[in-house]
């Protein structure tokens, strides 16, 4: 296990350099000039100190060193300075992150929750009511605008109803943690980006369920008299869920970038929040690192899933 | 894999009467098609929206006398009433037909959203194929591009694009392609390399064909059908994927209307006009509902033996 881990990780690397090329090409190209973006509407400056600044922040070097010298210093956790919070950009991200993922964690785990069932039961009643019913769920989730649905759960159950509040992580005042307070303002945001996991697992382990539903040992199963209960969970669910593994990649993917909308819909205080504020503050070094590390969580993410896999199919490992 | 049987006469082959002798592939999968209400009832919507699309111009001219820009402060934030057509939706803060906003919306959201997975089509299967064929260094560097551009959160992407760029609708569905490419990529690709050790295409290419005439007539015909299927349903994905970076404000910017920017301001006054809110989101929520069916049934038409899965 220990060495497919190794091999895994050596297997980000490539994707790693691939998004840090990506991401500083594309703010190099950017017609604006970082210093003037830096100083603002400070008139009493100098344009020898501008020129100072531009030697000090090493905007004068030859693009590859400038490359180099930018990587190195994210290995060392140091992203710059926020040109509009005058913060480390590192310190602002990791005030974020946990916000973010307390949204991850609760949408897979709604998700989880909710899909596997409903894919058990579209594969034991299919051609049914309920198996057309959650096909059409299925499609319907993929296709509703997610901030669309954000908007329509404020607007009625927050603003006309009341139910839940507006928006932000806490009432004011309150800062408990994982309390009730917070769990009531967590449900709008995870309702709305679960949908779209919801949406995908069960028409994936559907298929599965029916694939191993007509194999021998199933029939063994039921026919040595074990109850339907236990045959379903014991035998076809164990071996049905493990290529709906790989499907997680799909859906925090989606989590992971639909972040970025729920965040600013339901006004939670996230990683992707703080990267649509910079975006907006045309807060570069900001952006960047969001992107960056919006990405790194991902391919994270995307390990953790494949070790998953290896762990629970241990075919996987040999390959 | 789904494709086996696919001729690359098919086109040429007249749609026989009776179906139990098949007429090749794209007749059989019309006749499948018509005989598919649910796919029927989407294609019908969806024909519709992009005939009222295309008519926008005389619409907004002859019948709700209004053009998308008019502004009528009077006006402004009146309810949706059937006084006067183009009142059918109401007004915004400038006192601008909802309606006719609507139209022009659905022009920018079709059109990028076709451009898009144009785009994607070409890119995704001249990739993939070239890939899947050639294997060795070219298939490490596009195994890497998708693998790559799979782990950056594609609206992050596009956000950090949006500041540096302002982007007209033609090069915005040209980026939105740019990057949609790598479901049909890794799709062709697979199917490539399990084309390439056929009996057919080892035997064309022992009589001489050229590599370039091998992908051309013997592997993309083979899966060109589920090609297509794919691009359909990626003109769902991108209209969702424009309407929400537009909606950030890093899209398609006022005052050309999109159904994305229309909800920003939307939610902008939320409080005095809650019903400005509805019709642009249930606009990319039934198109991009009737793609996906659409999609849907032309995989079942194109192959039914996927349909009992």
């Amino acid at each position: 296990m220990g060495r497919y881990i190794l091999r895994r990780l050596g297997q980000a690397i490539p994707t790693l350099i691939g998004i840090l090329v990506l991401t500083f090409a594309l703010t190099r190209l950017s017609p604006s000039d970082p210093i003037q973006l830096m100083l603002g509407g400070q008139y009493d400056i100098t344009p020898e100190d501008r020129i100072a600044l531009r030697e000090s922040l090493g905007l004068n070097d030859p693009l590859p060193l400038q490359f180099i010298k930018w990587v190195w210093a994210i290995l060392h956790l140091d992203f710059g300075q926020s040109f509009y919070y005058h913060r480390p950009v590192m310190d602002l991200i990791l005030e974020r992150v946990p916000n973010s993922l307390q949204i991850s964690i609760a949408a897979l785990l709604v998700t989880v929750a909710i899909g596997i069932p409903l894919g058990v039961i579209a594969a034991l009643r299919r051609g049914h009511i309920e198996d057309h019913g959650i096909r059409i769920f299925s499609v319907a989730g993929h296709a509703i605008p997610q901030f669309w649905l954000g908007l329509m759960f404020v607007l009625t159950l927050s603003v006309q109803l009341r139910w839940f509040p507006i928006g932000s992580m806490n009432a004011v005042g309150v800062d408990c943690g994982l309390c009730w307070d917070r769990i009531w303002h967590l449900i709008g945001p995870v309702a709305v980006i679960s949908i779209a996991g919801i949406a995908n697992l069960p028409r994936i382990l559907r298929t599965e369920v029916l694939e191993v539903i007509s194999q021998d040992y199933v029939r063994t199963a039921r026919s040595k008299g074990l109850r339907e209960k236990a045959v379903i969970a014991g035998h076809v669910l164990r071996n049905a869920l493990i290529p709906v593994v790989t499907s997680f990649g799909t859906i925090l993917l989606v989590f992971f970038s639909g972040a970025l909308i729920i965040e600013r819909v339901f006004n939670w205080p996230g990683l992707g929040r703080l990267t649509f504020e910079a975006a907006v503050n045309k807060d570069y070094p900001l952006v960047q690192a969001g992107v960056v590390i919006s990405s790194v969580l991902l391919i994270f993410s995307y390990l953790l899933r494949d070790i998953a896999y290896a762990w629970v199919d241990p075919r996987i490992k040999a390959l | 894999m789904a494709t086996d049987a696919v001729t690359t006469t098919a086109a040429r082959v007249r749609p026989a009467e009776v179906r139990n002798v098949s007429a090749g592939l794209w007749s059989d999968a019309l006749w499948r098609l018509r005989h598919d209400p649910t796919t029927v009832a989407a294609l019908v919507v969806l024909g519709t929206m992009v005939a009222l699309a295309l008519a926008a111009d005389l619409l907004a001219e002859n019948f709700f006398h209004r053009a998308f820009s008019d502004q009528d402060i009077l006006s402004n934030y009146s309810k949706p009433s059937g006084a006067e057509p183009w009142l059918w939706l109401g007004t915004d803060e400038l006192g601008r037909s909802q309606a006719v906003r609507l139209l022009y919306g659905a022009r920018v959201s079709l059109f990028i959203g076709s451009l898009g997975a144009l785009t994607a089509l070409v890119l995704g299967l001249g990739m993939g194929v070239t890939a899947g064929y050639f294997r060795g260094r070219w298939d490490d560097v596009v195994v890497w591009l998708v693998t790559t551009l799979n782990s950056i959160p594609l609206l992050f992407l596009l956000l950090i694009i949006g500041v540096l760029f302002r982007l007209a609708p033609l090069p915005f569905a040209l980026l939105l392609g740019g990057l949609g490419w790598l479901g049909i990529a890794n799709y062709a690709r697979g199917q490539t390399i399990a084309l390439r050790e056929r009996e057919y295409v080892v035997a064309a290419r022992i009589v001489g064909c050229t590599a370039v005439r091998l992908m051309v007539r013997h592997i993309v015909p083979n899966i060109i059908p589920l090609m297509i299927v794919l691009a359909m349903i990626e003109v769902g994905t991108l209209i969702l994927v424009e309407s929400a970076i537009s909606f950030i404000g890093f899209g398609i910017q006022p005052p050309t209307p999109s159904w994305g920017n229309m909800l920003t301001n939307a939610a902008q006054y939320l409080g005095k006009a809650p019903y400005l809110i509805y019709p642009p989101g249930i606009a990319v929520f039934v198109t991009v509902l009737c793609l996906y069916l659409v999609g849907d049934g032309l995989r079942d038409a194109l192959d039914p033996r996927l349909k009992s899965r």
